[in-house]
């Protein structure tokens, strides 16, 4: 679908665009963060809750049998979205964080050794660093970081160089696409590297599924983690992808009911049930697994690529205007990353807006968007800024939505942050 | 007092822009806090001397948005000298006025001027963090620790 000539049908899809925030409509530039959801997710949610029902994987009457086949096929539609080789490598889990905790906790105790390093990027999400940081520390497993551009880019020099360096690294953990920069990380030759030299190699796909389309099977990575929220689904649902081998070998972090077949009272007895199964203990989020699935079909009518290049198309709007009318006023720290993400400090006559008081005063305008570190913390060489404010543009973001805050950018000074308390 | 918004927004830009007792010292007698354990970028550290039931001295420094930063500068000019007990009582109606609730102006002072944060409650932290950070070291003080 072209984005462009249908984009008033799209913003139809959304019923929160109706809204207004402060006084004006709202202008929702935080995608990053969550995403907005269209009726079709919407409905979805409804729908279980307003007919199907019941549990899933436990009645034995016709509403359970409805509930268990429209949550396999939640699975299926997941399995395709992200091309994977069969719907047991999915796994349903809250969220890219759950996922990738679980991957952690499972490859520290179950695959690595004392000695053995985790290579990662001070670009990424304290989801991707910490639980390896913490468990890692715990084993006698430290956690090294690769090299990067100047700009906070991961290169493939880099990273071989990196791997050179650190040759006890046995896991690589990255994120497709960096949440704070939304560079894109050359994953498939990444994978290809680490599966040549035996790493596992786990990919934050967060930022990644809802804006270009992804191949878990080209990009040769053992595991991937999202979550639904930022796809247009539901938030506490998203998806855990395992290579089958892997997924099917490991024993899970939680243990309960639905994911055990038998076992008695001594140790060593428990037989868990098939893979993926073993690892969804206790009743999962039905109504928002089912709305994940809608979201992903919606976003596959749009088309993935039409998407991706539509955020590139906005975002080229902003450049084009900011060049002209806000070159001493804005510093952009990622023009040339190839997504919908602008992250900038602005400037009042030299001195700096801080971030947070930015945010506050484009708030006061209905402009939705973030300030501060972005969950990216060791960030710090990179950006020489105490923080930044960061836009993220998505698929129902008009022209108008980039004009609004280009405008309102403009228009910032200190004193007009003050405003909004008088 | 008739609310000048304007008066009152340049109170609070005089005191981002030059901060009162803007600068750590080394000085063992004061007790410090550093501020850096919420999810915003403000990272401040605050440093109070208490002596003979009074507060001596209030000092800070780091970064952190207009509000952190002149809601903690008009803290340190106006607890100074104040005995602890007085101190309280400004502490208790600052927090009362954040929250937007009744409070006594008249010992607040150039403190009133941040009584519209009332109304950006994902600010409120901003307006309080100095302020938290000396009411846990009045605790401690009081507890002898
Ligand atoms: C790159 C990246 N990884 C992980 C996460 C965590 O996602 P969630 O909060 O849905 O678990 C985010 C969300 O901000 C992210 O941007």
């Amino acid at each position: 679908m072209n984005i462009r000539e249908n984009i008033e049908t799209i913003r139809q899809d959304f019923p929160i665009l109706e809204r207004e925030m402060s006084g004006h409509p709202v202008d929702y530039l935080d995608s990053c963060a969550t995403t907005l959801k269209p009726h079709a997710v919407i409905d979805e949610v409804v729908r279980y809750y307003t007919y199907l029902g019941s549990n899933a994987h436990r009645g034995d009457y016709e509403m359970s049998a409805q509930v268990d086949y429209a949550f396999e096929g939640a699975r299926k539609t997941m399995m395709e979205f992200i091309h994977a080789s069969r719907k047991e490598e999915i796994v349903f889990t809250s969220g890219t964080t759950e996922g990738l905790n679980m991957v952690a906790l499972m490859a520290i105790d179950q695959l690595l050794e004392k000695g053995d390093a985790i290579m990662t990027a001070e670009t990424e999400h304290a989801s991707s660093i910490l639980p390896w940081q913490y468990y890692g520390c715990k084993k006698g497993i430290a956690t090294c970081y690769m090299h990067l551009t100047d700009e906070g880019r991961i290169t493939l020099d880099n990273f071989k160089k990196s791997l050179d360096e650190n040759p006890n690294t046995k896991v690589v953990m990255v994120a497709q696409v960096s949440n704070v920069l939304g560079y894109q990380v050359p994953v498939e030759e990444m994978g290809a590297i680490c599966k040549e030299r035996g790493i596992l190699f786990v990919v934050d796909g967060a930022q990644a599924v809802a804006h270009t389309p992804v191949d878990v099977q080209k990009m040769n990575c053992d595991f991937y983690c999202f979550s639904g929220h930022k796809m247009c689904g539901p938030t506490g649902i998203g998806v855990l992808y395992g290579r089958f081998e892997l997924l099917d070998k490991l024993t899970p972090v939680y243990f309960g009911g639905e994911s055990n077949a038998r076992y008695y009272k001594d140790c060593d007895t428990l037989i868990l049930r098939r893979t993926p199964l073993k690892y969804e203990s206790g009743t999962q989020p039905i109504e928002a697994a089912l709305g994940m699935a809608a979201a992903a079909r919606y976003l596959k009518k749009i088309g993935l690529e039409n998407i991706h290049e539509y955020e590139l198309f906005l975002k080229r709007h902003f450049l084009e205007r900011a060049e002209k009318e806000l070159k001493d006023k804005v510093k952009l720290y990622n023009a040339t990353s190839e997504s919908g993400i602008i992250t900038f400090n602005v400037y009042d006559n030299g001195q700096l807006i801080f971030p947070q008081d930015m945010a506050s005063f484009l708030s006061s305008k209905g402009i939705a968007v973030r300030s501060g570190q972005h969950c990216a913390k060791l960030m710090g060489d990179i950006i020489d800024a105490p923080g930044t404010v960061r836009a993220s543009l998505y698929l129902y973001n008009s022209l108008e939505d980039v004009d609004r805050l280009v405008d309102a950018l403009k228009e910032a000074t200190v004193e007009k942050c003050l405003d909004i308390f008088f | 007092m008739p609310i000048d918004p304007s008066y009152f927004r340049d109170i609070i830009m005089d005191n981002y822009s030059y901060p009162h007792n803007k600068e750590l010292t080394e000085d063992e007698s004061y007790r410090s806090r550093h501020m850096a354990s919420d999810s915003c970028i403000d990272d401040i550290t605050v440093q109070a001397k208490f002596k003979d039931g009074k507060v001596e001295d209030i000092r800070f420094d780091g970064k952190a948005c207009t509000i952190s930063t002149a809601s903690t500068s008009i803290l340190s000019e106006l607890l100074r000298g104040k005995t602890i007990e007085e101190a309280q009582n400004i502490i208790d109606n600052y927090n009362h006025m954040i929250h937007g609730e009744p409070f006594d102006e008249d010992v607040l002072e150039e403190a009133v001027v941040f009584e519209g944060v009332a109304k950006q409650p994902n600010r409120i932290g901003c307006a309080t963090i100095g302020w938290r950070a000396v009411q846990e070291m009045i605790d401690d003080e009081e507890a002898g620790k």
